[in-house]
Order: structure tokens, then C-alpha cells, then sequence
């Protein structure tokens, strides 16, 4: 392994991070809080209990999750997308690094990125209201995985994008949306049976719904189809990467 | 020893646009080999293949024994590119470039290093400047700061010293020059055919994909280079007297200038046509030589492939 190198892009993206810590870290949290203040904090005051968890806690696991594969996706996809705009990513192409050691430099700093975000949201959340968290191992690894997997996913989008158009298309089309109808403000079992079963193909369902199980205890889905589900989406976006450099579609001409 | 061998490379572009026609070339350690040829020949997809930028379509490329592709980790480890465009990150200082540029290498950071690489390219006043403030020029001596941190064995410049002032340019040659005493291959391409003059021991022509030339640049200029020699009378002559027709003379129009064309190699006239002047009673003012460059070797070499000389 080329140890130096992979850290050297993890260090360089790092540095891009806190180079603009308003755009990249406290904005994100800023625009989560506010869903505190008006779901949690106004609305929720008129919501009853979910599963023994009033409303205000009930959507902090699916706001952090949110934040988490959001910019989690951002941080990665912009990651790869710069250089290849600006042409420097040709420093990284003829260097001897192999194409696990780049994908690792991106995703890892975009996850340590997304997992800052995350955890600062749930510092935030604790001014509102206490938030116990009863599996913090298992909470911890639902939120690595989302990130993890979600920096793959935009690795992808940023590689495949050669606009900045499409670089915004993924996200506003189909990321947010999975987001918003992924069960972070009502559980899933109070839909309608057939939109029930529709949001069973939303894999962020399954990213929600175990981190809110590794938090409260209890969920609408057992928390290890969860885990396999996530697992399986990650290795899916870790084939298309790999399947991407091999034959430099859209790096190498 | 070669250390860069190219066997039967070929490059076609979105299966129709053929950048690279089977191309052999073998490179020699320590060697300075420049690549001459005009736009759109095919210099910089050469040059990105070997470095890995750009997927080959067929052939093979070994550098030191090891295949560019299969064992791409141990020749990219040799390699340094200095790339056509001035690609760099306007965001970061040109010491952390340069840091980086190392780093991706999986090289320790080398302090030593880094100061005289930025000294010899004057960047140290500039080490904490953010990229984006430098000049194109300086943004030329960056890229080229970046590639010697590597310690590369083989670089590649790729038109170096395009858009570059005089005084960089002769500073480009004197790092070259050092490079090479150090042992280092130097492939690089340009426009400049008294850079290729000047720095390269072998030159490769490449024009349409095509290698048509390689050759020592001694062997080139001695064997394609024409001199010419001017003589200047004390009075104008209507026609060249007929004693002299055996040797290829041309007179010019205002009667005053005999020229002589010939080979550097060839064994010359120059003695015979003097006398034979002197013979016919012609005073002679004045006499001049004059050397092909290598520039006008190469616009023969491109415009008549009949001149062809191929050494494969
Ligand atoms: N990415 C690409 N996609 C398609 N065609 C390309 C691409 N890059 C280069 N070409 C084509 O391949 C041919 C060779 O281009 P190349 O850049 O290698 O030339 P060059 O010798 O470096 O020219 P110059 O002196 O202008 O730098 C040209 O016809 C060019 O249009
Ligand atoms: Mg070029």
C-alpha cells in the first residue's frame, strides 16, 4: 500500500474542508438545526409520542442521517470533480497509487467530513431536548456505513459528471428526495400499504431506520436487514468504482 | 540500455480519430530525447499513455522491464510528467503543491528537497503565494518544481518552455543540462527546434501519428543539413562561366553572388571553383557559409517524406 499517498489525498481534502469551514461544516448544521426549531421545537409540540420518543427526538436520528449522506456526497463528488475540471487530477493518475488507495483518499475524508457534520448536528439536538443514545457502537457504525457508502456513491457521480449541472442533478433529483421520503419525519408503518412497500426500495429507509434503532431501541424494520441491506448497497457502489477505474470511463480517454 | 522501449503503440480516439499509427521507439538511460512534430501530431497522447493519463488502444510499453500497465506502480514511480496545460490548484500555496505532489509519490517529505527545488526554480520568495497570484511563467516553473520532487529517473516535459521568457527558457536548458549529469532520461516535446538544438542528443520526428524519424541529433544535421557558400564578386558577370558548370552553382539576379549548396559529409569543391574563379580572371569580394538549422531540416522532413531516413 502506498500509505503516504492515500493519506496525502485524504490530508488534502481535509484541508479543503476546514479552508472553508462555513460553506462545508456550519451550514449544514445551521440548516438541520432549523428543522429542529420548526419540526421538532413548533410542530412537534402538537405531534403525540412515536414508540415511546417524543416527535422532537424522534426526527434527530433521520436529521443526522440526512446531513450525513447529503453532504457526505457532496464533499466526495466535488472531491474528484475539481481536479478532473482543473486538470490536476493528473497528478493523482500518473502517480503510483492504486485505484483502491484514490477511492479510500476520497471517500475516507469525505466520511470523517460527514461524520463531523453528524456529530455536531447531535450536540445541536441536545440543546433541544435530551437525546439518549442506547447502542452508541451500533450508532456508530450505521453512521460510518451511510457515510462510507454514500462518499462511494458520489465518487461515482462526480466521476461521471462532466458538468456542473450534473454534478447538481444527482443530489436535487434523487438524493434529496430518497432523503426526504426515507422516513426521517414519520416512521414508515403509518403509510398507506403500497407506499409502504415502495419505500422498502429506498435504501435510506434502512440507513434511518437503524441508526433511530440504535438510538431509541426500537424501529419499524429489524435493524439487521438493515445492516445487510447497507452493506449490499456499499459493496454495489465499490464494484461500479472499481469497474469505473479499470476501464477509465470518464478519467482516461 | 533502453529504459523506455515502445513496441507497436497505437492510439485511436472514440474508435475513429487514429492519434498514434504503431509506433517503435526505444529510449536509452540518460538519454535527452526530444520529440518534434507539428500540432495535433500525437506528441502529448504519446507522452500521456506512457504516463497513464490516456488508455493505450494497442501495443506495449515496458519502462525499465516493467509493462506501464500490468506493473503501472513500479513505472509510475520512475516517471515525472510536466504537463502541456498549466493544470494546477489555484487554491493552495506552491509549497504545498509541491509537498503534495511528493506525497502522492508515497514519498516522505524531504525539507532539503523541497528548499533547493524551489531556490533553483526561483519560487522560494513565492513558497507561501497561492498559486492562482503567480504569472503563467512562474505557474510553469510550479509544474516543473512539482515533477523534480518526485526525484523522477525518467521526466517528461511536455513544451516546457511554451509561453516562457528568455531568461527562463535558458534556465529550463541549464536544469536540464544538470538533470542529465545526474543520469536522469529527459523526453521532452517542443516547437523551439533550437530548444531540440540545444538540449537533445536524440531527435524524433512524429507528425500524423507516424514516427518517422529518430536519429542523433549530430547524425540529422550531418546528413540532411546543407551548407551554402556565398561569394561575393568585385563586378557583376552576365552568366556563370562554363569552366565552372561541372560544380552546381546559381548566380542571383543582380549578378554580384555565386552560390555554392552542399553536404556537410559530401567531400567539397570549394578549393577547385575558388581557383577556377581565379582562372577566369574574377575578383572576389567576399565569402560566406551558411548551416541549415534544424528547423528548416525539419520542415524538409515533413513537406518531402522522400528525405526520409529511418532508424527503427
Ligand atoms: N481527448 C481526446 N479525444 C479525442 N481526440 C483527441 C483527444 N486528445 C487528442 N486528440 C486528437 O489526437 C490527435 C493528437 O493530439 P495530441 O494532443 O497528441 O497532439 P500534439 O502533438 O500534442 O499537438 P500539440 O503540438 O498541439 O500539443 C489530434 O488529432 C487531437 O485532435
Ligand atoms: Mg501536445
Amino acid at each position: 500500500m502506498n500509505w503516504i499517498g492515500l493519506y496525502t489525498i485524504y490530508r488534502k481534502e481535509m484541508n479543503r474542508t476546514f479552508a472553508i469551514p462555513l460553506q462545508t461544516v456550519l451550514s449544514p448544521v445551521i440548516t438541520t438545526a432549523l428543522y429542529f426549531i420548526v419540526f421538532g421545537a413548533a410542530i412537534g409540540s402538537q405531534i403525540t409520542q412515536i414508540s415511546g420518543v417524543t416527535y422532537m427526538q424522534f426526527i434527530v436520528p433521520g436529521l443526522i442521517m440526512m446531513a450525513l449522506l447529503t453532504n457526505s456526497l457532496s464533499a466526495s463528488s466535488s472531491g474528484i470533480y475539481f481536479p478532473k475540471f482543473i486538470g490536476t487530477i493528473y497528478e493523482i493518475l500518473s502517480a503510483p497509487l492504486s485505484h483502491l488507495e484514490i477511492i479510500l483518499g476520497y471517500t475516507l475524508a469525505a466520511t470523517t467530513r460527514a461524520l463531523i457534520i453528524g456529530s455536531l448536528i447531535y450536540i445541536v439536538a441536545l440543546l433541544f431536548t435530551p437525546i439518549p443514545i442506547m447502542h452508541p457502537v451500533y450508532a456508530f457504525f450505521f453512521a460510518f456505513l451511510t457515510a462510507f457508502t454514500f462518499a462511494l456513491f458520489g465518487l461515482i457521480i462526480g466521476i461521471w459528471s462532466d458538468t456542473f449541472e450534473k454534478l447538481s442533478l444527482f443530489p436535487a433529483l434523487i438524493i434529496t428526495p430518497l432523503a426526504f421520503l426515507g422516513g426521517v419525519f414519520y416512521p414508515i408503518s403509518i403509510l398507506p400499504p403500497l407506499w409502504q412497500t415502495l419505500s422498502l426500495i429506498n435504501p435510506v429507509v434502512y440507513m434511518i431506520s437503524g441508526l433511530r434503532w440504535s438510538f431509541f431501541g426500537t424501529t419499524d424494520i429489524n435493524p439487521q436487514i438493515s445492516l445487510t441491506l447497507i452493506i449490499v448497497f456499499l459493496l454495489l457502489c465499490v464494484g461500479t468504482l472499481f469497474m469505473i477505474f479499470r476501464t477509465g470511463y470518464k478519467i482516461r480517454d | 540500455m533502453a529504459i523506455l522501449s515502445i513496441e507497436n503503440l497505437s492510439k485511436i480516439y472514440d474508435h475513429k480519430i487514429h492519434a498514434l499509427n504503431n509506433i517503435f521507439l526505444s529510449i536509452n538511460k540518460g538519454e535527452v530525447f526530444a520529440l518534434l512534430g507539428p500540432n495535433g501530431a500525437g506528441k502529448t497522447t504519446l507522452i500521456n499513455i506512457i504516463c497513464g493519463l490516456t488508455n493505450k488502444t494497442t501495443g506495449t510499453i515496458t519502462v525499465n522491464g516493467y509493462d506501464t500497465v500490468d506493473q503501472c506502480r513500479q513505472t509510475r514511480k520512475l516517471i515525472s510528467l510536466v504537463p502541456q496545460e498549466l493544470h494546477l490548484d489555484p487554491f493552495i500555496t506552491v509549497a504545498q503543491t509541491c509537498i503534495d505532489a511528493r506525497g502522492f509519490f508515497g514519498k516522505k517529505y524531504n525539507e532539503k528537497l523541497l528548499t533547493d527545488i524551489l531556490k533553483q526554480l526561483s519560487l522560494w520568495d513565492k513558497r507561501d503565494e497561492k498559486v492562482q497570484k503567480l504569472s503563467g511563467g512562474m505557474k510553469r516553473r510550479v509544474l516543473i518544481a512539482k515533477a523534480l520532487m518526485n526525484e523522477p529517473q525518467i521526466l517528461f516535459l511536455d513544451e516546457p518552455t511554451a509561453g516562457v521568457d528568455v531568461e527562463l527558457r535558458t534556465s529550463m536548458w541549464n536544469l536540464v543540462r544538470k538533470l542529465k549529469e545526474k543520469g536522469t532520461t529527459i523526453i521532452l516535446t517542443t516547437h523551439y527546434i533550437e530548444e531540440a538544438e540545444e538540449m537533445a542528443d536524440t531527435i524524433g520526428i512524429i507528425n500524423d501519428g507516424h514516427i518517422t524519424t529518430v536519429a542523433p541529433k549530430e547524425d540529422l544535421m550531418k546528413e540532411l543539413g546543407s551548407k551554402e557558400l556565398i561569394i561575393t564578386l568585385m563586378t557583376k558577370i552576365q552568366k556563370i562561366p562554363d569552366a565552372l558548370h561541372t560544380y552546381a552553382l546559381s548566380l542571383s539576379e543582380d549578378g554580384y553572388e555565386i552560390t555554392y549548396e552542399y553536404k556537410k559529409t559530401t567531400s567539397t569543391s570549394i578549393t577547385a571553383i575558388l581557383s577556377s574563379l581565379k582562372n577566369e580572371g574574377l575578383k572576389v569580394c567576399d565569402i560566406e557559409t551558411k548551416e541549415s538549422s534544424l528547423e528548416e531540416i525539419f520542415v524538409d522532413l515533413i513537406s518531402n517524406p522522400k528525405n526520409l531516413i529511418s532508424h527503427s
